[in-house]
């Protein structure tokens, strides 16, 4: 067998789902026995038969890709259940295999999947899709890259030096999101939860689990916008008012200063005479957030 | 003899992994460590905690960097990305060589993480041969594979793994991390004496060893770096550096980790087989 025929054989053994008893299937990719499948490129031994072996790897690569996602999604997980949370990842991974060397971007299709595929969140799908929307944010706040911070000092003199129409570029690692819940308290509620069961028995975790059931059906729809960003390369969500995250949003767009802060002013209704203190608190917050770098210069050739 | 062109010439002593657990106590107690060994893919990001971490380490102790997911064996071509990351990361470590797994884990782009064995024959030797040199050409270090533990033989191939690993360093003319524990794993998985793996290695291209813990069920062993290194694999480690002379040597220890000071009690009991090869060198 040709070293890829037979990657591609095992592959589509290892990677095919578990059983719900966890083992591997009795069928294999091709639909033939996988008693049979394996057997064709596999040698028993002593101990264990083909199948058996090849089972070790099926069940290895299971374990470990459901696991990294249940880590990166234990938001999604709260808001869906375990067991329902269980199959849809696994329904996730058959339709999304890592096509990464880092099982960090194993989660990267999980909103516009989710997305296509609604059954699997029903009538909570506004706030999975929420919480997946804050879940990957938070995985790409994390290692997102870092540039050199400017201060509120070198904004306010390039600003006035420019009238308004220098242009400020955020962090590549902060996010930001607008969402129909509160999914931020949710996120660190269950965080909170899922830390504490480490220390708690069965019977208190069953009690949990039912008080989570009934927190998630009373959470209320309420439009919230987000920062995602870190402070000591921790990451943390900050809520923005609606004006702060139209400004923000124009600069990450890339508005100058004053056309992102004018847009804002178009879409919200804040007195206009209030305007000019609030965009310089601001953007003194901000600044000493570290939230602002210089953006790239275009070459010459554009 | 330990200090060779497939170390970069260094002779680093006994290193851990660096893991995340203990990074509060290196980072505040400083304890002196001859190494440690990171595993790249942690660090090949853009940002964030991770990277200032591994500075940090960077000032005070010396990195080697072992890989996971290069897949040297996989039919298919290199990621570049992959490799421009791993790139990036070698000019911030220096490290004098890196490491990764004479195995399979990628086809057609998908990825299982997951570290598969190879089928020991001559088409495959000469695969991954040309993809260690590819690896060796584009990132200007020292490579050494590693032999992984396994759980599954193949009816295609047609040496022993020793052989396939002779096979392919000889053709990549590229270096060995020897894990003890990996050849004591697959030696009671497949029914063959570890010590005619360890006395067939080529000695002279023994980069860097491993030894680690595993897990032993019914009727396989597991490769889980979650317990001390039993005997047998110290047995194997005596007998790797008797014929290798004072290798850098790493104790891997990946799950259910203990505190800083018992990894490293564990790792230092390798002292005792490395001081022999001192005195037999001398004498």
């Amino acid at each position: 067998m040709k070293l890829m025929h037979l990657q591609r054989t095992m592959a589509r053994a290892v990677m095919q789902p578990l059983t719900s008893s966890e083992r591997m299937q009795r069928r294999a990719p091709d639909g033939s026995p996988m008693k049979r499948y394996a057997s064709r490129f596999i040698k028993p031994n002593d101990r264990l038969t083909s199948f058996e072996r090849l089972e070790i790897y099926n069940r290895q690569y299971w374990f470990r890709v459901l696991s990294a996602l249940g880590e990166d999604f234990s938001g999604l997980r709260a808001v869906l259940g375990q067991r329902r949370f269980d199959e849809m990842s696994k329904a996730y991974l058959i339709a999304n295999p890592s096509r990464s060397f880092t099982m960090r971007n194993l989660g990267s299709k999980m909103e516009l999947w989710l997305r296509k595929n609604p059954k699997w969140a029903g009538k909570n799908q506004a706030l999975a899709l929420d919480i997946v929307r804050l879940e990957w944010a938070e995985v790409e706040a994390f290692d997102g890259k870092t540039e050199a911070a400017l201060q509120a000092e070198d904004i306010a003199s390039a600003a006035g030096a420019a009238g308004g129409k220098w242009k400020l570029k955020l962090q590549p690692y902060v996010r930001l999101l607008s969402f129909s819940y509160p999914v931020d308290d949710l996120l660190l509620e269950v965080r909170k939860e899922d830390a504490d069961t480490d220390f708690a028995s069965n019977t208190f975790t069953e009690r949990r689990k039912r008080k989570r059931v009934r927190a998630m059906a009373k959470l209320k729809p309420a439009q919230i916008f987000l920062a995602v960003h870190r402070i000591d390369n921790s990451v943390y969500f900050r809520r923005l008012e609606r004006e702060d995250f139209s400004i923000l949003t124009g600069l990450q767009q890339g508005k100058t200063i004053g056309a992102a802060v004018e847009s804002a002013m178009r879409k919200n209704a804040l007195p206009s005479e209030e305007w000019p203190g609030k965009v310089q608190t601001c953007f003194q917050t901000w600044a000493a957030l570290g939230w602002f770098c210089r953006p790239q210069k275009k070459s010459a050739a554009g | 003899m330990a200090a060779n062109r497939f170390n970069g010439f260094t002779d680093l002593g006994i290193g851990i992994g660096l893991r995340a657990p203990h990074y509060h106590h290196i980072l505040t107690r400083k304890p002196v460590v001859d190494w440690f060994e990171i595993i790249s893919e942690n660090f090949m990001i853009d940002g964030g905690r991770p990277l200032q971490i591994l500075d940090q380490i960077l000032e005070q102790y010396k990195v080697v960097q072992h890989g996971v997911s290069m897949y040297f064996g996989s039919a298919e071509k290199l990621n570049r990305e992959h490799l421009r990351r791993l790139k990036e990361l070698v000019k911030r470590t220096k490290t004098p060589w890196l490491s990764d797994h004479l195995c399979w884990g990628s086809v057609d782009g998908r990825y299982t993480h997951d570290l598969l064995p190879m089928p020991y024959t001559f088409e495959a030797a000469k695969i991954t041969a040309q993809k260690v040199r590819e690896v060796q050409d584009f990132l200007e270090i020292p490579i050494a594979v590693e032999n992984v533990s396994s759980y599954a033989e193949y009816h295609d191939s047609e040496m022993a793994e020793w052989e396939f690993l002779n096979e392919v360093v000889e053709r990549a003319d590229c270096g060995i991390l020897l894990d003890v524990n990996n050849i004591y794993v697959s030696s009671q998985n497949h029914n063959f004496n570890p010590f005619d793996y360890v006395n067939s290695v080529p000695a002279h291209r023994v980069a860097q060893i491993h030894i680690a813990g595993h897990s032993k069920y019914r009727k396989y062993i597991l490769d889980t770096h979650d317990h001390p290194v039993i005997d047998p694999v110290w047995k194997l480690y005596e007998r790797a550096v008797q014929r290798a002379g004072h290798t850098a040597t790493l104790l891997e220890w990946d799950d259910s980790i203990p505190s800083f000071q018992e990894v490293h009690d564990e790792a230092l009991k390798a002292n005792k087989f490395l001081s022999a090869t001192v005195l037999a060198e001398t004498a």
